[in-house]
């Protein structure tokens, strides 16, 4: 009993975070692991998935337990220590910035008062797990993958910054809670510019089409993880889709007013219906385009980010800066 | 500076245009077909495999055991043999046999054939575990065919 009572309603808390935490990464894969098969096959006027359960809702447990099941191989000239390093680094990382998103009013962990920053350098992370991983795999093509992967991070957060700073300029505040609670009219209204570039930018910092070039099939078999199979890939995967969460999570606290909608009874906890649909919203938007737009050059996808993208943001945040002061 | 503007302006619209192309085909039926579960009609035209024909008159085949077929095929996968009969005029066919794994499908038995006893057949899902698969006996296959 004296442990029971030990248990402080924190502890509670940061539990239920946690677990809470672990329910959206893996779900959020299924989901999204599913919903990209079907909808890539619907793009292309075909069913998808269609043999496991009701049009083949249970294809990606199924596809689950397969990679599980699968040898880890590691080859023979690989730096084994990095190797079996890279998938892990890229997908701790991730939950953390789960635990600043404001889902809906009650329904955030922790209310950090650099949320923004916090979310950004956790992020940031996964660059290196890249680099590791291509690097630790004695690959060519994953040594490419790495590298390309590596440059198109490093300059499209440039621009994302930016983009966002203009909001934070506007509303005094790097706390995720206080940016949701400041959008009387939703910022992608009176700032269309920094969500258009944050959108291309979201692409570009998750690593899918147009902007795929780290994992480019037709160049680079599958870039950095060409050597990962079984858990190894998977948990490339499964970070890259919560990382695809996590931005469409920022672009909807940022520019579509987090939980805002029409109002539900226990609003405080039913908002995170509204934030979900919004996220599930440019998650859609994500796989649309990746299915309509052919893989840029790297060349045209450094003209974008330095010569429009860079140029825009500055303006639109000098532009900002100077109405806000007004 | 203002080929930077137009080119920024042509290539969004490009991209709204793109989208709208993919959206509208999100949205379209489906066109493949879901092979094992439904099949489309095969052309008539499709050369499979020769089977003997059925003529609807007699309720058998027309073949008069001539071996025009077997002397015609260039790999050499035919092989036909007759016996005489009482009362029969001519020789009745007693073995038909095709070896499908060396058919090249060129159709010079089909050419030859003086009767018209054999055609292509519309035959396509040839999948088998072993080389006995592919020896077909097509007297057999003709008299199971209705």
């Amino acid at each position: 009993m004296e442990t029971l009572n030990s248990i402080t309603p924190e502890l509670i808390r940061i539990v239920m975070a946690v677990v809470g935490g672990v329910v959206i990464v893996f779900g959020n894969a299924l989901v999204m692991g599913y919903l990209e098969r079907k909808l890539a096959g619907h793009f292309q006027r075909r069913p998808g998935p269609m043999e496991v359960g009701f049009h083949g809702i249970l294809q990606l447990l199924i596809d689950g337990v397969k990679l599980m099941g699968k040898q880890l191989v590691v080859p023979a000239q690989a730096d084994k220590k990095l190797f079996m390093l890279a998938p892990m680094l890229s997908f701790v990382p991730v939950f953390l910035p789960l635990l600043v998103i404001p889902f809906s009013d009650k329904m955030q962990a922790f209310d950090l008062d650099v949320g923004l920053l916090f979310i950004l350098a956790v992020a940031a992370i996964n660059v290196l797990a890249i680099l590791v991983g291509g690097w630790g795999s004695n690959n060519k093509y994953s040594l490419f993958g790495a590298f390309r992967s590596v440059a198109q991070n490093v300059a499209y957060e440039i621009p994302m910054l930016i983009s966002l700073l203009a909001i934070v300029f506007m509303t005094n505040t790097f706390s995720l809670k206080g940016i949701v609670e400041a959008q009387n009219i939703w910022f992608v209204v009176l700032q269309p510019v920094a969500f258009l570039i944050y959108l291309v930018c979201m692409v570009a910092e998750t690593n899918r089409a147009p902007f795929d070039l780290p994992e480019a099939e037709s160049e680079l078999t599958a870039g950095f993880h060409t050597e990962y199979s079984g858990m190894g890939f998977s948990l490339f995967m499964m970070a890259e889709y919560t990382n695809m969460f996590i931005c469409c999570s920022i672009a909807t606290v940022f520019f579509l007013g987090g939980t805002s909608g029409i109002p539900l009874p226990y609003f405080e906890y039913t908002g995170a219906i509204w934030f979900v649909a919004k996220v599930y919203l440019l998650m859609f938007f994500l796989v649309w385009i990746r299915w309509t737009y052919p893989r840029t050059r790297f060349d045209q996808l450094m003209n974008l980010c330095w010569k429009y993208l860079i140029p825009f943001s500055l303006v639109n945040l000098l532009i900002t800066v100077v109405v806000v002061k007004l | 500076m203002k080929a930077y503007f137009t080119e920024l302006f042509t290539g969004f619209w490009s991209l709204i245009v793109g989208l709208k192309v993919t959206l509208k085909a999100l949205f379209s039926p489906i066109v493949t077909t879901q092979y094992p579960r439904e099949k489309i009609e095969i052309t008539p035209n499709y050369r499979g495999h020769i089977d003997l024909l059925k003529d609807p008159e007699t309720g058998t085949h027309k073949c008069i055991t001539c071996g025009s077929c077997m002397r015609e095929c260039p790999s050499d996968c035919i092989v036909i043999d007759g016996e005489k009969r009482e009362g029969v005029k001519g020789k009745v066919l007693t073995v038909f046999t095709l070896d499908f794994t060396k058919c090249s499908l060129c159709g010079a038995c089909v050419e030859t054939c003086p009767t018209g006893a054999i055609d292509y057949s519309n035959e396509y899902e040839l999948a088998g575990r072993a080389r006995s698969d592919f020896y077909y006996d097509l007297i057999k296959r003709m008299e199971e065919r209705q």
